[in-house]
């Protein structure tokens, strides 16, 4: 399923909605999960999952074309939970 | 960092502020849109949306496990489960945001 599909799913189930409405919508969402984020917010969404912030330490890495060691700065990195009642249905626990 | 948690409600409050529908259908399709791309994972499908990110499902193995406290062997189940992949963009968004 691609953002599109889902689009569509949502307009066809609520045909008193413009789907241009139904696409700000789905994009509303979305965007405002990332903008939360780049903040350093949580989102947590019962049942489906957990969205957060990660801190990854700074670190020496190598370039592995030539085996130089590089500096690699701390960085903070997406990270998703999946929610527990996903995760049962998943594996046919409903 | 601010380390707030944002919920449902503070999706739906923003569909209902962006978009203009009422309270009551904005946070119905926040629950729709999670609906059904539960559903499509459920069913084994990826969900890929652009600019954001995609999720998949993998089949684990079963496997050995070890209760850490006791050292006792507990086999694992075979079972499935979900991975995030952040697209590019956020990535960068997320890097950029909590830079100091």
């Amino acid at each position: 399923m691609i953002r599109s599909e889902l689009i569509q799913i949502i307009a066809d189930e609520n045909p008193h909605l413009y789907q241009r409405d139904v696409e700000r919508i789905v994009n509303t969402i979305f965007d405002e999960i990332t903008n939360a984020m780049a903040r350093g917010d949580r989102v947590e969404l019962r049942g489906f999952g957990a969205f957060s912030v990660k801190k990854r330490d700074a670190r020496v890495g190598r370039n592995p074309r030539t085996g130089e060691s590089v500096h690699v700065e701390e960085k903070y990195v997406p990270f998703f939970r999946t929610g527990k009642r996903l995760r049962d249905r998943l594996n046919g626990k409903d | 960092m601010s380390e707030k948690t944002l919920t449902r409600m503070d999706l739906s409050e923003a569909v209902f502020r962006e978009v203009g529908l009422s309270r009551n259908d904005s946070s119905q399709l926040v629950e729709n849109v999670l609906q059904y791309m539960s559903d499509a994972l459920v069913r084994g499908e990826q969900v890929k949306i652009s600019s954001f990110g995609t999720f998949s499902v993998r089949d684990k193995a079963a496997r050995v496990g070890r209760n850490p406290k006791t050292g006792e062997e507990v086999p694992i189940n075979p079972r499935r489960v979900l991975t995030f992949r952040p697209s590019h963009l956020m990535k960068d968004r997320v890097a950029a945001g909590n830079k100091r």
